[in-house]
This record gives structure tokens, sequence and C-alpha cells, in this order.
């Protein structure tokens, strides 16, 4: 093993232009959902982080709150440009998206009270209803693939709160949250006396 | 300006609660800008967020839209980073810290805790989405029929949006 070359895998270290037009480009092809693209191009395309690098960033920003594409492009950003390249990945990956949806929404108000545009609207928000219902199914299976009995529990219990009885989503994730770990937590443990 | 001032909180409040994306922030959105400050209808929300599905990028960009709709671009601005300005200041500082704490044992159930409750935030806000835009039998099918074809096919989702935007317009929902 070679002691010359820096953990990461990356040809050479990206410049601020570089960061700032991988993120573009993935801010413009990610519809419904923008990891996939970024991962291809982080990992695939620019060598910018190995495969399971790109699994330990993606973890990182997981577990801090806020949208996971921002958070992982200042992580990548800024540790091979410090701020200025954690900015370079944040503005890379929201100024084509932000100016496409402000301008289409800018068309669709002139025309949204033609009858046709809004049985459009009706029908496409249907649609969108159901793909936010097959995300949740897609990120249920594994619990039920695993028979994670307590973990589906968690996340009834999770869904019913908020979605049905309304409850603020602060005070149920300070409920459900802590309760989910500590659970968990108790599994583990368990899991490792008997073995 | 005291609107704008509600933006900033009510978004760098949700930006710091976050788990698990902007999905399952649905639902505390909705409660917030419909019921508790009134700024817009629950048909109007329906409406930035399926524009913000339609559009490519990530999924905040429902955020900016809101802003936008209340407050101009300086509002879609300010509520976007609102957003995403306190978490990515965390994620920054915790880049730096990660290589250190990954291996730490306490991260897993951590993470197997608060993914289970991420599940029940994504499939309160689809419970939310269908009902509001549930207008007509025909729309029960659509999003009926997205779940179904999703779930078990590789189609792409904007095939999906097309084909109620097209039921839609020729009358049908």
């Amino acid at each position: 093993m070679s002691t010359q070359h820096p953990p990461t895998t990356g040809v050479a270290t990206p410049r601020l232009r570089d960061l700032f037009i991988g993120f573009f480009i993935v801010g413009i092809n990610g519809f419904g959902g923008v990891m996939p693209f970024a991962r291809r191009m982080i990992v695939e395309q620019r060598n910018w982080l190995s495969p399971e690098e790109f699994v330990d960033a993606l973890a990182m920003c997981q577990f801090v709150p806020g949208p996971n594409i921002v958070n992982l492009g200042v992580a990548l950003g800024g540790r091979f440009r410090g701020p200025l390249g954690a900015l370079a990945c944040v503005v890379g990956i929201l100024a084509a998206p932000m100016t496409i949806v402000l301008l289409a929404y800018t068309a669709l108000v002139r025309v949204a009270e033609a009858p046709v545009m809004m049985g459009a609207l009706r029908g496409m928000s249907a649609a969108a209803a159901g793909l936010v219902v097959a995300l949740a199914v897609k990120v249920a299976t594994p619990f039920v693939r695993e028979r994670d009995g307590l973990g589906l529990l968690m996340a009834a219990i999770a869904a019913v709160a908020v979605g049905v009885l309304r409850t603020e989503l602060l005070p149920t994730l300070a409920i459900c949250a802590p309760l989910a770990v500590a659970l968990e937590f108790l599994r583990t443990r368990s899991k490792a006396r008997r073995s | 300006m005291s609107q704008m001032l509600d933006l900033v909180v009510l978004f760098a409040k949700i930006g710091l609660v976050a788990v698990g994306g902007v999905i399952a922030l649905i639902p505390e959105i909705q409660r917030e800008v419909v019921d508790v400050h009134h700024w817009m209808d629950l048909h109007t929300f329906s409406t930035l967020f399926t524009l913000a599905q339609a559009a490519p990028g990530p999924n905040l960009l429902l955020v900016t839209l809101i802003g936008y709709y209340l407050q101009g671009l300086a509002g879609a601005m300010i509520a976007t980073l609102a957003l995403i300005l306190p978490p990515a200041i965390l994620a920054y500082a915790l880049g730096i810290w990660w290589r250190r704490m990954k291996g730490a044992a306490w991260l897993v159930p951590v993470q197997a805790g608060l993914n289970a409750v991420t599940v029940g935030l994504i499939a309160s806000a689809g419970i939310l989405l269908v009902r509001a835009s549930y207008v007509s039998v025909m729309a029960g099918v659509i999003a009926g029929g997205t779940v179904l074809l999703l779930s078990t096919t590789k189609i792409h989702p904007l095939w999906m949006l097309a084909a109620g935007a097209a039921l839609g317009a020729i009358g049908l929902v």
C-alpha cells in the first residue's frame, strides 16, 4: 500500500468549477429524487469518492437534519475545498431547479384558471400523491422483509400520529425518536447477549 | 415583513427537526402553512407540491415555491436559505468529525431507530397528499395506479405524472 496517496480514491482534488458543474448536472437530471444521479456522478463518473466512502457520506447526511442532497454537497465540497467548495456544490445543485420551478410557476398561474389546466393539475396531484405512497412502500419493504416488527410498529405509530391524528412534528419526534432508538438499543443488547 | 420573519422561523425550525428528507416533512409544512398560518388553502398547497415534484432537482423546491407564493423572489430565496443553512452548518462540522465517529457502536441502533420513524413520516405524508388530491374516484384510481406501477415495475415516475396530467386535461379527473 502506497502512503503517497490521500485516503480518498479521487483522481485529483476537484476544483471549485468541477464541483459546481458536477452538482449542476445532477440538479437538472434529478427528476423525482436526485440521490441516484448524485451517486452516479460522484462515484462512477468523476471518482470523487469510492462506493464505500459514498455510503459513509450518505449515512452522515441522513444523520444530520435537513435535505440530504444539500448536506452531501456541503460535506463533499467542504472536504475538498473548504467553505467555498461547499457553497459551489449547493449553488450548483439548486441553481437550475430553482430557476426552472419558479419559471414554471409563473407560467402556470397565467393559465391556471383554464379548465384543461385545472384538470391536468388535479390528475397530476393525484399521481404525485401516489408517488409519495410508493416511496413509503419502498422504504418500508426492508422492514417487512427482515420481519422487523419493532421497526414497523414505530413507523406505524409515527404515521398514524402525524398523518391521521395530525399531531405536531416536534413533540411527536420528541417521543417517537428516543423511544425507537431506546428499543433498538435494547434489541442490540439482547442479541449480543444471546450470541 | 413579519410574514418574511415567520417564513424564516418556520423553515429554520423545520430544517432542523428534519430526519429523512423533505418528503417526511410535508405533513408538518402543510399543518403550519395551511392550518396554523392560513397562508394558503389545501388545494394551493397540493398544487405547489405537484409542481415541485414535476420539476427536476431536489424535493426542497416545495419550500422555494411556498416562499415565492407568499413573498415573491425574495421569499423564495429566504425560505430556501432558512431551510438549508442551519443543517448545512451541522453537516459541514460533522463532515470533519464523521470519520472518527463512524465506527462507534451506538450509531447503528440510533440510525435504525430514526429510520423507522422516517418510514412512518413518509407514510403520513402519503396519507395526507392522497387525501388532499382525492377530488374524484378517478383521482383515487390515478393515485392507486401510481403506487401499484411504481412498486411493481421500473417505470419512471415522470410517466405517471404525465399520465395523470393527460387524464385530467381531457376532463376525466
